[in-house]
């Protein structure tokens, strides 16, 4: 198993004809993912890589049974299409688009739910079930079946964890990129929530960064009803107060979202924290074994 | 994106927000000729920069006279001003705000930002206005009153009585409808230019009993520039650090740091665990940049000649985890770079990911001398290491 999406998800892209959207959907091809339509509105009846193009999300679901949408459009046009994928009935929205203004961001997040799908992004890499099939960027290749789930605010800083994940011989059941900016549709807890019920999953690795509370409510949630051991980095412990670093969420403002304040929350909530990127591997090993081997002696 | 105080004024006359009498200047003689054409005195002399606490620093000057208008805007002219905020060099001024001094009944505080964790706008109201809203919420939390916001229905008329009715004593009666306007007004301005920030401390009530705002403080949403230009072309130059302007021109994120090691790094979140793998290591990083997930080589060339006309930055560590953007990639713009300006400092670099091997062997083949580094780890004290 693992979460949200597997070898039977059936993706659509959308905004496929634009260049990131046509490179992505050859590198999602390449790994495996089953990409039954594209949408380019005003486009409809091309093919790109032999993928039948559409001019609306709702003929991909009723025509190619698509149940995963991959966004792919520009900041201006991204929460029209995220609307239309959610009332074409798609379960699984991932919007890749950096740079959506917050206004849209709430108003989209707010339909998206009622609508019942689940939103990932937007800002994201996407999401990766290692061995079965990837909706986003991410490398493939670094990546590696097993049963850690990854959940993180961020993109290339992921890669670096599941390489050494990876590496360490620690392969991955779902790695998912929850978005880098001040509103997304799901939050650490709503995917820990999915991971605990994931037989495949047994531990968890959180990849949080400076700005917003997320890490300290998800801090408060794995000690009380996450049932998995689970492991956290904190990007940001060097970043000046009120700037924006990179991502639009990455910010400490009003003294609030600081990478200390994250740190000590998840550690009085009894998580291991690795404060050196560098050695995020070794400890995983370190973690994930002793809860194996005390699950076995219990 | 951050806006000037006089900036912030004039959109406030645009939607009804009353504000105090004023204009800018930019010498002393101006300051007089401005607080001639209004009525006082008392004039108020305040310097124009983005970093808070002006006051504390003596940026806002109180005047009784036309003499002591012109000396209060030649000494704030003249000198760096230093605020908690500025950092310890200061910043200087070039503009000043003259206004019409007001008779202050009372001092409240009204702003408004995105709530993230409840996904929606929440305007904040305190009694303890003048005082930073961080300090207030620690020092009387009772005081502090939050009204969280429907983003279909907009901010109602209840919750500005559910402030107004809290105040204690109450106001006349007769100034509910004003402030029930204000209220209503600033939340119509943080939607409609896509603010993150309107904050107006301190909304004050005179003598003679109108609700004025007697400072102006907005940013904005840099996601929504692109629909709203107006609000773009205010950006004022002089308050970004030189290469922060280089670096934006060229779409990089760059932010300048007081350490003196250079960090180039594809990704925001990986270039923040960089620089805190440089602290961890001992040394201070000279600035944030991410050249982003899939940066080209021209991005790479421009990343790297930022770090190195930063004069203080005594060795560079480029740490790259290739996933969409290719080693080799950077590889090439590393080398180019370095045939456009002389590296004269110590270069480590770290490569992973995407035809890393490539990459390894552009960097090898070049006349380039640099050290490898395996990983994050061993790349940070090798760095660390050259500036001890």
């Amino acid at each position: 198993m693992s979460i949200l999406i597997d070898e039977n998800t059936k993706v659509v892209v959308q905004g496929i004809t634009g260049r990131e959207g046509t490179f992505h959907s050859r590198q999602m091809l390449a790994y495996g993912t089953n990409i039954v339509a594209g949408v380019t509105p005003g486009k409809g009846g091309r093919k790109v890589e032999g993928i039948p193009v559409l001019n609306g999300v709702k003929d991909a679901v009723d025509i190619y049974g698509a149940n995963a949408s991959c966004i792919f459009v520009p900041p201006p046009f991204a929460p029209d299409a995220m609307l239309e994928t959610a009332d074409a009935g798609i379960d699984v929205i991932v919007c890749i688009t950096e740079g959506i203004p917050t206004l849209d961001m709430i108003k989209t997040a707010h339909f998206v739910r009622k609508r019942g799908a689940v939103l990932i992004g937007p800002n994201t890499p996407g999401i990766i079930s290692p061995g079965k099939t990837k909706v986003g960027i991410m490398p493939g290749h670094i990546h590696k079946q097993g049963g850690i789930g990854v959940i993180s605010r961020s993109g290339t800083l992921t890669y670096e964890v599941v390489d050494q994940l990876t590496r360490a011989g620690l392969g991955q059941s779902t790695c998912v990129g929850i978005g880098g900016d001040q509103i997304v549709g799901t939050s650490f807890i709503d995917h820990l929530r999915w991971f605990k019920e994931d037989r495949e999953t047994n531990g968890v690795v959180l990849i949080g960064e400076i700005g917003g509370t997320a890490e300290e409510e998800a801090a408060e949630y794995i000690e009380e009803e996450f049932n998995k051991p689970a492991m956290a980095f904190i990007a940001g412990q060097t970043a000046p107060p009120g700037r924006r670093m990179g991502h639009a969420g990455a910010i400490i403002s009003g003294g609030r979202g600081k990478a200390e304040d994250k740190i000590n929350a998840l550690k009085s909530h009894g998580i291991t924290v690795v404060l050196n990127l560098g050695q995020l591997g070794k400890r995983a090993l370190q973690v994930f074994k002793d809860s194996r081997e005390s699950l076995v002696r219990n | 994106m951050k806006i000037h105080e006089f900036q912030a004024k004039d959109l406030f006359r645009n939607f009804e927000i009353p504000v105090p009498s004023g204009k800018l200047a930019c010498t002393p003689s101006q300051a007089v000729d401005v607080a001639k054409s209004l009525s006082g005195p008392p004039w108020v002399v305040k310097a124009q920069i983005h970093a808070g606490g002006r006051g504390k620093g003596g940026g806002i000057r109180l005047t009784n006279s036309l003499h002591e208008v012109e000396r209060a805007a030649d000494e704030v002219l003249s000198n760096p001003l230093i605020t908690p905020q500025t950092g310890p060099s200061g910043q200087k001024v070039r503009q000043l705000l003259i206004e019409e001094g007001l008779d202050i009944d009372r001092e409240f505080y009204l702003g408004i930002v995105i709530d993230r964790r409840l996904e929606c706008p929440v305007m904040i109201f305190s009694q303890a206005g003048g005082m930073e809203i961080e300090e207030a919420s620690a020092k009387h939390p009772d005081l502090v009153l939050l009204e969280t916001i429907d983003i279909i229905h907009g901010f109602m008329p209840y919750q500005a009585r559910n402030f107004f009715y809290a105040i204690k004593p109450m106001p006349d009666k007769d100034i509910l409808k004003g402030f029930s306007l204000i209220t209503g007004q600033v939340y119509k301005l943080f939607i409609s230019k896509d603010c993150s920030l309107v904050e107006i401390n301190p909304l004050v009530i005179t003598k003679s009993g109108r609700l004025v705002a007697l400072d102006a403080k907005i940013n904005f949403d840099d996601n929504a520039l692109f629909r709203q230009r107006d609000i773009a072309e205010l950006v004022d130059p002089y308050e970004m650090d030189e290469l922060e302007v280089r670096a934006s021109q060229h779409n990089l994120n760059y932010i300048r740091l007081d350490g003196n090691i250079g960090a180039m790094v594809n990704g925001a979140g990986l270039a923040m665990a960089t620089m805190d793998v440089i602290k961890l290591a001992g040394a201070e990083p000279a600035n944030f940049l991410d050249v982003g997930g899939g940066a080209s080589e021209e991005m790479v060339t421009n990343g790297l000649e930022i770090i190195l006309s930063d004069r203080r930055v005594r060795a560079v560590l480029i740490n790259i985890f290739g996933g969409i953007m290719r080693c080799d990639v950077l590889a090439r713009g590393v080398v180019k770079a370095a045939k456009e300006v002389e590296i004269k400092v110590p270069l480590i670099v770290r490569l992973e990911g995407t035809n890393v091997e490539e990459g390894k062997e552009i960097l090898k083949n070049s006349d380039l001398d640099f050290s490898v580094a395996k990983d994050m780890e061993e790349a940070a004290s090798m760095v660390a290491s050259q500036v001890r």
